[in-house]
């Protein structure tokens, strides 16, 4: 957990006193990935490198696990605390494994466990030990530089990390890649992170809360789908972009929006009753399942009405599916490849799960402007 | 490539001596005859003279270039630099020179001159080596919670050494190629052989001067190259 209370940073420039870091109040939950974002100059890198004291604070405090970080001696501190800077910083003179032991040396482990640690990291990030460890960051591409840049801040277990841009020095194929690779390594591990970045898709893909800087002010502090709904200002508004309510479709998934899970038809089934489920669920489309309750094939309202026999007969084949567990982002896009706007859901099996439909998702993106407008009306 | 042009000098060396045994009558033999207790005894001197003053040289240097390199001294470092590049323009001879004039003649004021002569490209070199660290480098070790002396000797002096020996190699064969001329002021070595030869018209006596401090100046470079090249993590060693 990292707390800071009333931060503040003046530099003492020759064109007078600028206040880099105004009086910033903010928590970072544990096991939280918390990024700082805001346009260059606006105090993000300032906040992030306080809390480590590369760069001493003014005013305020810093408290992390509960404990005031004054009342620890800096070097003890850093050493508690992994960090990643943009340039990577691998050491040129050091192999792989040193440069992954520098901070288990610094506090003594012994050599045979923390090159077990080292090997173990690099497993971890998909690198082979036995061909990576005696290499020399000059040997290796950037990508896996990136790679051990990150395990090594990890090496010595640090409950907190702070990473300046991490993911910024890499083309975007291999970025995406590493912040999955992040994401997955986060899950099992649960550290605190503070985390700057200027990519608003990467706060929004990675970050369970975003903290947006301006001029050294805090202008928000929120869950990134929460910070796409309601942004608190223009200048917030305007910095998430037009498109804001396109990028919460990557922040939600199919299974938030489906819906009618209880309506479907069997192969044997009478074309009766397939009209009657349409007409209660106000759509002109059912889905056919098989006998288990995959999803095989679907049924349109003008091809059975007035019709006599079986759904056998009428059915017609799913020209897609969404699984749902992918994003609405994934499930929009499937829709405009297919030309259709509705889609049958399933899970990882093919068992038929609801529908998604695109009056569903605009429904969904929408809801937190009406809720809001209701709200204002009373 | 430095190691491959080291191999082609001892092989133009090695034919122009041949040349010079086959075409004048066994000429080095002659001056082996003639002179080699003469060489024996003065080439202890010019070692003496050479490992005395170019190893005083390098214990001081280095220190120097590190202490004019922490952040502290950044004011007055480029002061000094320009203070040393305005120093290793004043010729050998000039520094030999005034330093007789103030220590007299003999030994002392000749290991001060090539003292002298010899630590300014060792300070510049040592200095330029650790300021060219990039930042970030520091940053990180900084952020990873390593101290100012963790830095220094983890960092910053194996990151520079490459750039270090460089001046430390540069100034050697300036020390070995200077010292015949402490000769002139009473300090003895090779240079005895050579500035008597070159009075008396003598060129035998001239090249039991010259050969040696030649072969001399090659074997000092070979031992600091073979120093460079492996005393250097392979990471930052162009030479590996």
């Amino acid at each position: 957990m990292i707390r800071m209370e009333n931060l503040t940073k003046v530099f003492d420039t020759p064109g007078g006193d600028v206040t880099a870091v105004n009086n910033v109040n903010m928590e970072v939950p544990a096991g939280e990935i918390c990024i700082l974002l805001g346009p260059s100059g606006c105090g993000k890198t300032t906040t992030l490198k306080m809390i480590n004291g590369l760069i001493p604070k003014s005013a305020g405090k810093i408290f992390i696990d509960g404990k005031d970080t004054d009342t620890v001696n800096p070097v003890q501190l850093r050493r508690n605390i992994g960090y990643v800077i943009q340039q990577i910083g691998l050491f040129p003179n050091m192999t792989i494994e040193d440069n992954i032991c520098v901070v288990p040396d610094l506090l003594g482990w012994e050599k045979a466990k923390s090159r077990k640690r080292a090997a173990e990291l690099l497993e971890l990030v998909n690198l082979v030990p036995s061909a990576f460890l005696k290499r020399y960051p000059k040997e290796l591409s950037g990508g896996q530089q990136q790679r051990v840049g990150v395990i090594r801040a990890l090496a010595a277990d640090p409950p907190v990390l702070l990473m300046d841009e991490p993911f910024g020095a890499i083309d975007p194929i291999n970025r995406a890649v590493i912040q999955d690779e992040f994401l997955k390594m986060q899950k099992e591990l649960k550290k605190t992170i503070m985390f700057v970045s200027h990519d608003i898709d990467e706060a929004i893909k990675m970050a369970d809360k975003v903290a947006i800087f301006k001029d050294g002010i805090l202008e928000q502090y929120s869950a990134p789908d929460d910070l796409l709904a309601r942004p608190t200002n223009d200048f917030i508004a305007s910095f998430l972009g037009q498109d804001r309510t396109l990028k919460r479709l990557s922040l939600l998934s199919v299974g938030d929006v489906k819906f009618g899970e209880e309506y479907k038809v069997h192969g044997e089934g009478d074309l009766a009753n397939a009209i009657g489920q349409m007409k209660e669920l106000g759509h002109q489309n059912i889905v056919v399942t098989g006998p288990q309750g995959r999803a095989r094939a679907f049924l349109h309202l003008n091809d059975i009405l007035g019709k006599k026999g079986v759904i056998e007969e009428y059915r017609q084949a799913l020209p897609a599916v969404a699984n749902v567990k992918e994003d609405l982002k994934t499930a929009v896009s499937t829709m405009f490849r297919h030309d259709v706007s509705w889609l049958a859901c399933v899970d990882d099996d093919g068992f038929y799960k609801g529908y998604i439909t695109q009056k569903a998702i605009s429904h969904a993106l929408s809801a937190i402007y009406r809720d809001e407008k209701q709200n204002t009306l009373r | 490539m430095r190691a491959t042009t080291s191999v082609l000098l001892v092989f133009a060396a090695g034919i122009m001596f041949s040349l010079l045994l086959l075409n004048n009558d066994g000429l080095l033999i002659q001056i082996w005859i003639n002179f080699a207790d003469d060489v024996d005894f003065l080439i202890r001197q010019h070692i003496y003279l050479v490992v005395l003053s170019g190893g005083l040289a390098i214990l001081i240097a280095v220190p120097l270039g590190v202490w004019l390199s922490r952040p502290y001294m950044r004011k007055f470092a480029e002061g000094a630099m320009q203070g040393l590049n305005v120093g290793t323009t004043v010729p050998t001879l000039a520094v030999l020179a005034l330093s007789m004039s103030f220590l007299g003649i003999g030994v002392l004021p000749a290991i001060f001159a090539l003292w002298i002569a010899t630590l300014l490209p060792i300070v510049r070199n040592t200095y330029v080596g650790i300021r060219e660290v990039p930042g970030f480098l520091i940053e990180a070790a900084t952020g990873m919670g390593m101290t100012r002396t963790q830095i220094l000797l983890r960092i910053e002096l194996p990151n520079a050494l490459y750039v270090i020996f460089a001046g430390i190699r540069t100034a050697l064969a300036i020390n070995v190629g200077t010292v015949p001329l402490a000769f002139l002021i009473g300090a003895g070595g090779l240079g005895e052989l050579i500035f008597t030869g070159i009075a008396l018209d003598n060129i035998e006596m001239m090249l039991a001067g010259a050969i040696p401090v030649a072969l001399l100046a090659m074997l000092v470079d070979f031992i600091f190259l073979q120093i460079q090249t492996w005393s250097i993590s392979r990471g930052v060693n162009p030479l590996r």
